[in-house]
């Protein structure tokens, strides 16, 4: 088990690697760079050539990787141009309300997810299932963009129900019950708008799974035992069916981190999501490589995680 | 011997195709007696499996007729929860395919504990020391070490030991053995027949043998029941059914079968295949089809099981009529129609 996280681990080294130097040629190869939108027009030319020549933008490409790398190691991601603070400063604030956001839209998914997947794949074919799967058919059919400002004009201008921007109502105290309850009202809207659109899938995955499952020869043997029925799907057919989604899991907590461009943007919510469109828009080059580097091994990250928690709910890929 | 477990009369299970329900077990009369083995035999298709899951109630959706006579009550469509009182109790089934008969998620000892669970050992303990018990009684090496492993650790061979250490695991009075060797190797196969023999006189249960292999019927039965298309075709003691065969299914079967001491060019083999449950003639002799050079007078209209000595019944009366093809000299069957 532990030989091989850690042989996963040193795979990721090389992968790692390779994902910076291509983020960072990318960012180099954008047209323009954080001095072409910021300055005044009027400014004289010799002195953007000689701000650029004293931030080092005229240097060769792999003395700024370098540099750069050298400040990714020590947690100095850089400057953003554009909010005039440290980058790694500014994500973590995002990252935060991120987490908060991401995590309530995961909570919410699989409270939709796994009682309406168990309905739907236990009595398949029934009414119930034939609500459910239309459900989810109109959940893949509508774009998430579409859905979130729909659920934005019912419940936050027409009905009034939920706050319409923001991540918290201004002039609170953090830390006190208020602040606390003002986030979770205001990150409410925006978690179920995406759950609802995002479960589908975990629905969808979860029917078919216990269809499947339901199917296999160990449910016969295990009826003839004389398990009763309960006792078939709990102990049997589920966990089974459990075992893809579980995997799956892996993948949905690098989601946590990294937001959602479309909700974030939508609800006027200060994430990560926002703050990565926003860089793009403002040219913030630094920000944006140090968020797509981020994205990225991320990803990596939660690969590794998926491997590992199958080999651990699985005992046939269990590793010794 | 003849004090009967299990009696099947009239016995229909049908399925349902599009809007139709076609029986695939088309009107079965048998009994099992105590410390007998009943083999029943058949091609693929012929309804035997579907006649083994109809007894403890295991299709999913088939609708059942008739009488199932176990212990005194009939069983056919009893409700699953009176039904589950009997199912790994009093009666135990031996699966197919070890490989898939298994719960993957699940430890060897807590499968084999479930049924003991289910069936009101309460006490971990107590289970334990039943399902190591059994481990013993089926041949595992090292039930201690196999109590804590999962089924993809094991064998095929040993996988079906554990099957079966689960079927017996309550001492149930009627075993049902659904081709318990098809997907197992020779030298397993063998060792496994043994098993369920030994176990089956140790304990004084009925056994029910379904399988397609003539050779394994040899060996094991006591009674034979030949099943075609949905309805039993001759049914007779081993010695009978091999020594004087009638049905002209069952003399096929057993013409099929290759030998070593006999020099054959060519083997033979029963012209066409199982009619597919919905287009399987209701009426006539249903072997008809597969010996057309044998006349149609031959036979009957609606062929009953005729009693032709004690215990040996024949379905439909070609059987006085039937003759294998003639072969001319390279061996070709010459077909009379």
């Amino acid at each position: 088990m532990w030989k091989f996280s850690i042989r996963r681990i040193m795979i990721m080294i090389p992968q790692v690697i390779l994902l910076s130097i291509i983020v960072f040629m990318l960012a180099k190869m954008m047209p323009g760079d954080a001095l072409t939108g910021l300055i005044d027009p009027n400014v004289d030319p010799n002195t953007i050539a000689e701000k650029r020549e004293e931030l080092g933008l005229n240097d060769p490409w792999y003395e700024q990787y370098t540099r750069w790398v050298a400040g990714v190691f020590t947690g100095d991601l850089g400057q953003s141009f554009h909010f005039k603070m440290p980058v790694s400063e500014l994500v973590w604030q995002r990252i935060v309300n991120s987490f908060w956001l991401s995590l309530l839209t995961l909570v919410l998914t699989y409270l939709i997810a796994i009682p309406l997947g168990i309905t739907s794949g236990r009595y398949n074919d029934s009414w119930a299932d034939r609500l459910i799967t239309g459900y989810t058919y109109i959940g893949f059919a509508a774009p998430l963009f579409i859905f979130a400002l729909v659920m934005l004009w019912i419940f936050g201008f027409h009905l009034g129900w939920f706050p319409t921007g923001g991540s918290v109502k201004p002039g609170l105290t953090p830390g006190t019950f208020e602040y606390v309850m003002s986030k979770l009202y205001h990150m409410l809207l925006p978690a179920l708008s995406m759950a609802l659109i995002t479960t589908v899938s975990t629905v969808q995955y979860l029917r078919s799974e216990i269809i499947d499952t339901k199917q296999k020869d160990f449910i016969l043997t295990a009826r003839a035992k004389g398990a009763s029925e309960s006792r078939v799907y709990n102990r049997h057919i589920l966990r089974n069916s459990l075992l893809p989604i579980a995997a799956f899991f892996g993948y949905e907590i690098t989601g946590l981190i990294g937001g959602s461009i479309f909700i974030e943007n939508i609800f006027g919510y200060p994430g990560m999501g926002q703050l990565f469109l926003n860089s793009i828009l403002l040219r913030d080059y630094s920000v944006v490589t140090s968020l797509v580097l981020l994205f990225g091994i991320l990803t990596i990250l939660g690969t590794l995680l998926s491997d590992i928690i199958l080999s651990l709910v699985d005992p046939r890929i269990r590793i010794k | 011997m003849s004090e009967p477990i299990l009696k099947i009369d009239n016995l229909r299970t049908s399925f349902r195709i599009k809007d139709d329900y076609y029986p695939a077990v088309d009107g079965v009369s048998l009994t099992v007696n105590k410390n007998e083995l009943l083999a029943i035999v058949g091609e693929s298709g012929c309804g035997k499996s579907a006649l083994a899951f109809s007894i403890m109630n295991l299709h999913s959706r088939a609708k059942i007729e008739g009488n199932i006579d176990f212990k005194g009550q009939n069983i056919a469509n009893l409700p699953t929860s009176k039904l589950n009182k009997l199912r790994g109790k009093d009666m135990g089934m031996i699966f197919q395919d070890p490989l898939t008969a298994l719960n993957p998620l699940m430890i060897i000892g807590e499968q084999i504990g479930e049924i003991l669970l289910i069936h009101g050992t309460n006490s971990a303990e107590k289970r334990k020391e039943r399902v190591l018990e059994l481990l013993n009684k089926v041949g595992i090496p090292r039930p201690e070490h196999v109590f804590n492993q999962f089924p993809h650790e094991l064998s095929g061979g040993m996988r079906q030991r554990v099957v079966i250490a689960m079927a017996i695991a309550n001492n149930p009075e009627l075993l049902i053995a659904d081709e318990p060797t098809t997907s197992l190797d020779v030298t397993i196969q063998s060792q496994i027949l043994d098993l369920i023999k030994e176990l089956k006189e140790e304990s004084g249960a009925g056994v029910i043998l379904i399988t397609h292999d003539l050779g394994v019927v040899a060996e094991m039965a006591d009674r034979v029941a030949v099943m075609y298309a949905g309805q039993i075709v001759e049914i007779a003691d081993v010695y009978t059914l091999f020594e004087n065969p009638l049905h002209p299914y069952t003399r096929s079967l057993l013409n099929s079968v290759p030998t070593a001491n006999e020099e054959q060019s060519t083997l033979h083999v029963i012209q066409g295949v199982v009619p597919a449950l919905q287009n399987l003639p209701r009426e006539g002799c249903r072997f008809g089809a597969r010996i057309p050079w044998i006349a149609d007078s031959a036979h009957e209209k609606n062929p009953q099981l005729h009693e032709v000595s004690p215990g040996h019944f024949v379905r439909c009366t070609c059987y006085k009529d039937f003759h294998f093809p003639d072969r001319d000299k390279e061996g070709n069957r010459h077909v009379v129609s």
